[in-house]
């Protein structure tokens, strides 16, 4: 095979380069020789060549499924592309629990919510659960966590003034549902009552984590670190034990077993 | 609903089922009782409801504005004392009493004294109107199935639409229903549960739905029944009574012709936070709405699997079926409107685990032959992988069919990502169509081998279930949530939302509505 070019990257269809793309796509309109040329059109008009309307099929009475494999002629510079990570040793639970024994006076504080009008416990609770996920054991499940599930439907307020009750160390905000970007608006206004709120820690660790997170999105709204899907309790963990080390400045060389987080 | 074909396949121990039903009726008694003598302002409102209030007054409905003005020791009475009271003392109609309490013109404090005779005289015939308009629903729909015709091919497609825009959800309805859903169900806005009220009006811009509203149910009605006259077959429309306000979304369903409502005992409890005892009392009222209505509940034990994990707690799922069996019984519910649910969500990456979700699946059929069982697909290990999800899906619909379950609830490979698509539900209903008719009658032509890993499976399961209920009968059932025995959540008896709305009945407690539905 020819060699991969990073400054010239292309979809692989079949072979090197081709550009080959799939697409899937519905019109409100009903089928019909017209319907499948504009199918064809439009995928051109997109910058395509060579679109190929492969499957047409009616749904109900108005409209129109369309399964199209077109060629690009776009290259991709992958020398240019930036992604912001964060940037920490992954741990597994005894190895990790064996560091915190050595390195911390004291438990850790851990609360965490999905605020706002969001239901879904599904990520806090892989995340906070004794039991964790996939065999990863949850946050409640460490010695040196003191970690609070208040679950589902919490008010940015009431997470908050727990956070100063309990003196957290780090909050963890589970955002599932993004529709409309109504999380946005949530984790926005969660920041400013942050700002606000006296008796904090100076040096609380703010985490939001849910199936539309990821770091550079959490970065960008203020927050210090954004976990996606495929997250295990340990990396969270593992992320909390060392930032909190860092900020207050003492972080002494830990054994990493997991090579670094891509976050 | 026609019932299912249920063969013997599992060897089960009849006897150990029997102890189950047995424990489960031990376990719910002192609940039972705990519920008789309580009520709540949610219940106190329906029967508002069922008397014809359903407007709303600067935005709030009149139903909350009337039963928040009594102070709670008053309540102990029942709303339908003081509202036929007020009836009787200022000779006005129900709606326009309603107002003038809302609007502080007429207030219960300042009501002359009227004989109990006379308010009992002015209630009840608009108690009896409410039952008959409840059993009317019944009837209608009986009439509408006979006249349309129905699907007899099992189990029956159920297909979500959540645009939050009603008008845009009759669309999609629409295009489900051309690809041969039976039942559409309409997704509410987030967080509705928790609302201590109903919201009012039509819903066009709602986050993950729309809001379970009197209008929005009379718009979906409308459109169901002129696509099941074209199509040929009766098309159900299903809602939520869960949450806060159980017990007036049954009187709205059952006033709006619904067919089925997401309803279970202890739901709202463990994945909504709401308190116990609220839940229990309001779950029986609302289901006895229900039972009269003919609708059929929907329970969601599916909800466990996605906090729980479906292999080792497989068992609590049964459990919580016999426990919302034995409280929807006593609420007068028939077998055949006991839509107990479960789910297929087990770790797809687990060496046999088709085998494990088909002896699950096929256990659920047989300890519950006469429920329309609700079998919802994969949730939990769905990712954004839609070509893997699809197969997902696949294997989900093959246990479905090979399984007998009456109600499907089809699975929709952006399950992860985002609300389905137009083309994701036609998938879905693509996916079903294929494999429930290649595969129409599999299940009458397979047995399982005996003592193997199937049959093994179910009886492991079945033990489980009886050892949990001995512990949940010896812990007592609010202790038993208080320890996390279901869904690996723990509700403490007196936390979560909703406790300061219910009350104890007071010996002349007055509630026709209740009377005549028991």
């Amino acid at each position: 095979m020819e060699k991969v070019d990073l400054s010239n990257i292309r979809p692989y269809g079949d072979r090197l380069n081709d550009g080959m793309v799939e697409l899937s796509f519905t019109f409100p309109i009903p089928p019909s020789a017209e319907a499948k040329e504009a199918a064809r059109k439009y995928v051109e008009q997109l910058g395509f060549k060579e679109a190929n309307v492969v499957w047409m099929e009616g749904m109900g009475e108005a409209f129109t499924f369309f399964v199209v494999y077109a060629k690009s002629e776009k290259a991709i510079d992958m020398r240019t592309v930036r992604v912001p990570k964060i940037k920490y040793p992954i741990m597994d639970y005894k190895t990790l629990t064996a560091f915190m024994e050595r390195v911390l006076t004291r438990p850790l504080v851990v609360v965490g919510a999905c605020t706002g009008s969001d239901a879904h416990t599904v990520g806090i609770d892989a995340i906070f659960n004794m039991k964790g996920y996939n065999m990863d054991y949850g946050l409640e499940r460490y010695p040196l966590f003191k970690a609070i599930n208040l679950r589902a439907q919490v008010d940015n307020r009431d997470l908050v003034k727990k956070a100063v009750e309990l003196g957290a160390d780090a909050i963890l905000v589970s955002q599932i549902v993004t529709q409309r970007n109504v999380h946005v608006e949530n984790l926005k206004e969660l920041k400013r009552i942050i700002e606000r709120t006296k008796g904090l820690k100076p040096h609380l660790i703010k985490i939001v984590g849910g199936p539309r997170i990821d770091h550079a999105f959490a970065r960008k709204i203020g927050f210090d670190a954004g976990f996606g899907p495929g997250t295990l309790p340990s990396h969270v963990a593992s992320y909390i034990v060392h930032e909190y080390l860092r900020r207050v400045k003492r972080a002494p060389k830990g054994r990493a077993t997991g090579g670094l987080c891509r976050g | 609903m026609k019932r299912a074909t249920v063969l013997n396949k599992l060897a089960i121990d009849w006897d150990v089922v029997a102890r189950c039903r047995e424990l489960a009726r031990e376990i719910t008694n002192p609940i039972q009782r705990y519920i008789d003598a309580h009520s709540t302002v949610s219940i106190e409102r329906a029967v508002l409801r069922a008397y014809g209030i359903e407007d709303a007054y600067e935005g709030m409905p009149l139903v909350n504005l009337i039963v928040d003005s009594l102070p709670k020791e008053a309540l102990s009475r029942g709303i339908s004392y003081w509202f036929g009271r007020a009836l009787v003392a200022t000779q006005m109609e129900p709606e326009e009493l309603a107002f003038a309490i809302a609007s502080g013109k007429v207030s219960f404090d300042k009501l002359p004294h009227v004989p109990f005779s006379a308010i009992r005289r002015r209630i009840m015939p608009l108690a009896k109107r409410a039952i008959s308009k409840i059993e009317a629903a019944r009837r209608r729909r009986e009439h509408l199935i006979e006249k349309y015709g129905q699907s007899e091919k099992y189990p029956l497609k159920y297909l979500i639409v959540a645009t939050g825009n009603i008008y845009e959800d009759v669309e999609q309805a629409k295009a489900a229903v051309l690809a041969g859903a039976d039942i559409i169900a309409v997704i509410r806005h987030t967080a509705q549960s928790l609302l201590d009220y109903v919201p009012h009006g039509i819903t066009t811009e709602g986050f993950g739905g729309t809001y379970a509203t009197q209008a929005n149910f009379r718009i979906m009605r409308k459109a169901l029944d002129e696509l099941g006259k074209k199509v040929g077959r009766y098309i159900r429309l299903t809602n939520y009574a869960s949450g806060l306000c159980m017990s007036e979304i049954a009187i709205m369903g059952a006033y709006e012709n619904l067919d089925i409502l997401l309803n279970d005992a202890m739901y709202g409890i463990l994945f909504r936070d709401i308190n116990m005892k609220r839940t229990f009392i309001d779950q029986f009222f609302s289901r006895m709405i229900m039972a009269r209505a003919g609708m059929i509940i929907n329970t969601g034990e599916d909800n466990y699997l996605t906090t729980a994990d479906a292999y080792e707690k497989a068992h609590t799922v049964i459990v919580s079926q016999f426990i919302n069996e034995r409280l929807a019984l006593n609420a007068g519910l028939a077998p055949e409107q006991i839509g107990l649910g479960h789910a297929f969500e087990m770790n797809p990456k687990i060496e046999d685990g088709f085998l494990y979700e088909l002896a699950q699946a096929e256990l659920v059929r047989e300890l519950f032959p006469k429920s329309p069982v609700k079998y919802m697909p994969p949730t939990k290990y769905m990712t954004g992988d839609i070509f893997f999800g699809n197969v997902q899906d696949a294997m989900f619909n093959m246990v479905g069919i090979m399984t007998n379950q009456s109600i499907q609830l089809l699975g929709i490979p952006t399950e992860a990502i985002h609300n389905p698509f137009l083309q994701d539900r036609h998938f879905a209903l693509k996916n079903a169509n294929y494999i429930f008719n290649n595969a129409r009658h599999l299940s009458e032509e397979i047995m399982f081998v005996p003592n193997g890993k199937i049959v093994r499976r179910a009886r492991q399961v079945l033990s489980e279930v009886l050892k949990t209920l001995e512990k949940v009968k010896r812990d007592g059932l609010m202790k038993s949530i208080e320890k996390g025995v279901f869904a690996d959540v723990s509700r403490g008896e007196n936390d979560g939302r909703g406790l300061s709305g219910v009350f104890e009945k007071g010996r002349d407690y007055f509630n026709p509505i209740e009377d005549m539905l028991r």
